[in-house]
């Protein structure tokens, strides 16, 4: 076991691999009373064509989530959230694009509920009737985001983007692509991604963390498999799929929803790296403290819930701006122009000295969330980088990276715009 | 235990704080407490995001938004909360906790200072706004009420309270109604800004690592130019019995998917000493505060009526809200189970580990309170707006003693007043 110091921002790190391949990651949190634990895959809403044993597997989209939701389905006949709450713990999952995430929170028995988490995760029990039976659960769940106008908008703009990257499956999948699971292919799903080695374990709480790894030890497989390898479809082009794109939906204001596509970097530092970069870039291109932001507002384009940031999933990477507004495309037209004049121009020193700081500043105080601290730690871990080296990432990072990234990426066919329309309008 | 200190500022002036290192963060709020009424719930709400705009210092978005960044990622955000029929209308800011910040300067007196002067020293001359500010706030604020239509749930959930409460302060929405926004001009808002200056009693509040006399003092300089002012007793909120005759139904279509399915019920008394909340938090998570609630196992679980089925408690106004997703065929079959498992907990059948799970449960939510910021500033707020002081471990405690006979009692309370159901356009 290694432990890991980092002062700046005052957190302590104990880190193990097992035999079959698991990582395990301890935050120490003696003044909490609380402890978290995040149970996590490499597997989600993307993934679902993949090799096993040589032989291409194509599942039907929603895949992922749908085996979150059955996980919870004990042999017993019992169910893991229900036995979790019983000891007033908080149990929870989701599925993102990339990763499927189980976790808890509680303030008692601890050891019990991780006990818990490791067997519901590890152990997969579907039968015919119970894998029936969610397909109306989940259909309500579609159909229930399908009506957020957030969530529609989001989902355009991915088909906007790309070409043909599984960022574009939603997540949950639809109504129809759900019909075709069953619980065979639940099985070979869970034997191909929820693997040791495809996994990891992050818990933070006043516990030691040998007795965390001797729990992982005794519960999970010990036979290791390879991670299996994932698979982003054809290579993309730089450029959209489609520029603008948009739908009319009972929303009272238009919707503006912009991405920018960028250029992924492969797993690892340089990944982190761009990530910072990419958020200290959207921040100077119209965070709150940039000229655009005013002039937008003041414009009365954009209101206070406007937001623009990094995003980056395996084999993707776009910035995304987004609320309302009642003139997107002015708003996208503004965010291109700014692009190029700070590409021109140069970005300004005290501005960037300042974002810097806040970045920085923001990044430390969001690690008051045992859930932020273990998600960033997982996510860090099927990437290969080590999130906590961060302070020096920001001390590197020089006005230049800022202007040349937005030289590169904020071009006009790099763009689609995404407008959610009020119904009225439509007629 | 977080210990929590407090001092009498000024008559109707309450400064508490909270001191530990456990966070990344410092927070601190400032909160007015108002009665809600239908002639100042708009002002009220616009008003601190006309105060955000500026100060005679950081005179627009930019300037204060460069001084937010100087303190590490700081936010200063106007917050209007609800409670009961009390209208919280204030700032809540967080910034970098002194310990984490780089080089060891100080942060505290700094961000005081800054919310000082947000709520003292706006921008404009000769005591009056800006028109521009006013404005576009006001804009800002009537599209926010349009918008909030977006939201099924929480619309769902306002237009129940707004048809069941009619006539009383509880029927109305924080924001007010668009034509009372619509009327502000900036005379009638200056007018609002400094009776609710001298008038209205206020809560300061403050968690980090500084010591309280450090605390104080920040608070005393940044705020000297409060008026030193006799004030209001702190507003009360009315709660009334349901009223007698038959039950009332509402029902409104939209081009929605799924339906949404709200019941409001009324108790006759507010829950006020721990004792009170601990009964009613109790048989709210009996009935349907959590995944192992009646509600959550038996309308969504065993029956599969609705997506989710929950219930939240109000307890300044004694209101108890059951909402449910449902299919709008199910409309009835869920409406006639939710009713069932609230006659089951007034009839006594609830099972021992029903109970001691949801003990466990409403424990473990309050100790976890202290765990973090945000939720201990609400825990806090929440006292003071019911002028109660207790601990939420004191409050724990209450819970570890309810009896089920308590509960039960506290179920017979509960009266079906009114239900409103959100159904699609076709069908």
């Amino acid at each position: 076991m290694v432990k890991h110091n980092y002062q700046q921002i005052g957190e302590t790190l104990y880190e193990e691999h097992l035999d079959n391949g698991l990582g395990i990651f301890v935050f120490p949190k003696p003044e909490f009373g609380k402890y978290y634990a995040f149970f996590a895959t490499r597997y989600g809403g993307m993934d679902t064509r993949f090799q096993v044993d040589g032989q291409w597997l194509d599942t039907p989209m929603g895949i992922a989530h749908y085996l979150e939701h059955k996980m919870f389905d004990t042999p017993d006949g019992g169910n893991a959230l229900q036995t979790l709450s019983a000891t007033g713990a908080s149990p929870n999952a989701f599925t993102s694009t990339a990763i499927t995430g189980y976790h808890f929170e509680c303030t008692d028995g601890f050891w019990e509920n991780l006990r818990t988490l490791l067997e519901f995760v590890s152990v997969p029990y579907f039968t015919k009737e119970s894998v029936e039976k969610e397909q109306g659960i989940i259909g309500q769940e579609i159909r229930m985001i399908e009506d957020q106008p957030g969530w529609q908008a989001y989902h355009l703009l991915l088909e906007a983007l790309y070409h043909h990257h599984p960022v574009r499956n939603s997540v949950a999948g639809t109504v129809e692509s759900i019909a075709q699971i069953t619980a065979e292919t639940l099985y070979q799903c869970h034997g191909a991604f929820y693997t040791p080695a495809n996994m990891v374990l992050c818990v933070a709480g006043d516990v030691d963390p040998e007795r965390v790894c001797a729990l992982a030890r005794e519960i999970l497989p010990q036979q290791a498999k390879p991670p299996i390898p994932r698979d982003c479809g054809a290579a993309e082009p730089e450029t959209v799929f489609r520029r603008e794109d948009s739908r009319a939906m009972a929303v009272s204001a238009p919707l503006l929803q912009l991405g920018i596509k960028g250029t992924p970097a492969p797993d690892g530092p340089s990944q982190l790296r761009q990530r910072f970069l990419g958020e200290l870039a959207c921040e100077a291109l119209a965070g709150s403290s940039s000229p655009l932001y005013r002039q937008l507002y003041d414009q009365g384009l954009i209101n206070s819930g406007f937001y623009l940031g990094y995003m980056d999933y395996p084999g993707c990477a776009f910035l995304l701006a987004g609320g309302e507004s009642k003139d997107p495309a002015a708003v996208r037209d503004a965010i291109l122009a700014e692009g190029a004049r700070i590409a021109r121009e140069g970005l300004d020193d005290g501005l960037f000295q300042r974002l810097k700081k806040a970045l920085y500043g923001m990044y430390v105080q969001s690690l008051n969330s045992f859930a932020n601290l273990c998600v960033e730690q997982a996510k860090g871990y099927f990437a290969n980088q080590d999130p906590w080296t961060f302070p020096a990432v920001y001390e590197a990072m020089e006005k230049q990276d800022v202007e040349r990234f937005l030289s590169n990426w904020v071009q006009p066919e790099r763009t689609s715009l995404v407008v959610i329309r009020p119904q009225e309008e439509a007629q | 235990m977080l210990p929590m200190q407090e001092t009498v500022l000024a008559p109707g002036v309450l400064l508490r704080a909270v001191q530990t290192k456990k966070f990344k963060n410092a927070l601190l709020s400032v909160t007015f407490l108002e009665p809600l009424t239908a002639e100042t719930a708009s002002p009220n709400a616009l008003l601190p995001k006309v105060l955000r705009r500026g100060t005679q210092h950081c005179p627009d978005m930019t300037a204060l938004s460069a001084a937010l960044d100087d303190l590490y990622g700081g936010s200063m955000e106007p917050i209007l909360r609800k409670k009961g029929e009390v209208q919280c209308v204030g700032f809540w800011g967080s910034f970098l906790d002194d310990a984490f910040v780089p080089g060891g300067t100080p942060l505290l007196e700094q961000a005081t200072r800054l919310l000082g002067q947000l709520v003292l020293e706006p921008a404009g001359e000769g005591g009056a706004f800006l028109p521009a500010y006013v404005d576009s706030e006001r804009e800002n604020l009537i599209r926010k009420i349009r918008s909030q239509v977006n939201d099924k749930l929480q619309y769902s959930l306002s237009r129940l309270r707004e048809e069941m409460c009619r006539g009383e302060a509880y029927g109305l929405d924080k924001l007010g109604s668009e034509e009372s926004a619509r009327a502000i001009t900036g005379q009638s808002l200056q007018a609002r800004y400094q009776e609710l200056l001298q008038t209205a009693p206020l809560c300061f509040y403050y968690c980090g690592s500084a010591e309280f006399a450090r605390v104080e003092e920040a608070f005393r300089q940044a705020f000297a130019g409060l008026p030193q002012t006799s004030r209001r007793p702190l507003p009360q909120t009315q709660v009334v019995a349901r009223p007698a005759g038959p039950l009332r139904r509402f029902a409104d279509q939209m081009d929605v998917t799924q339906g949404k399915l709200i019941l409001g019920f009324r108790t006759g008394g507010r829950f006020r000493s721990k004792e009170e909340i601990a009964q009613g938090l109790l048989l709210n998570a009996v009935y349907g505060g959590t995944t192992n609630s009646k509600l959550f196992l038996n309308v969504r679980e065993k029956r599969s009526l609705c997506y989710f089925a929950s219930s939240s408690l109000a307890q300044n106004k004694g209101l108890l809200q059951v909402y449910s997703g449902v299919e709008f065929a199910h409309f009835g079959q869920a409406e006639e189970e939710i009713l069932a498992q609230l006659t089951a907990c007034q009839q006594g059948q609830i099972t021992p580990e029903e109970l001691e799970t949801a003990r466990r449960s409403v424990i473990s939510s309050l100790r976890t309170t202290l765990d973090a910021q945000g939720r201990l500033e609400e825990y806090w707020l929440n006292r003071f707006v019911s002028d109660t002081c207790f601990q939420p471990e004191e409050l724990a405690q209450a819970v570890e003693q309810v009896t089920l006979d308590q509960v039960v009692q506290t179920a017979c309370r509960v009266e079906l007043d009114s239900i409103y159901t959100l159904r699609g356009k076709e069908g």
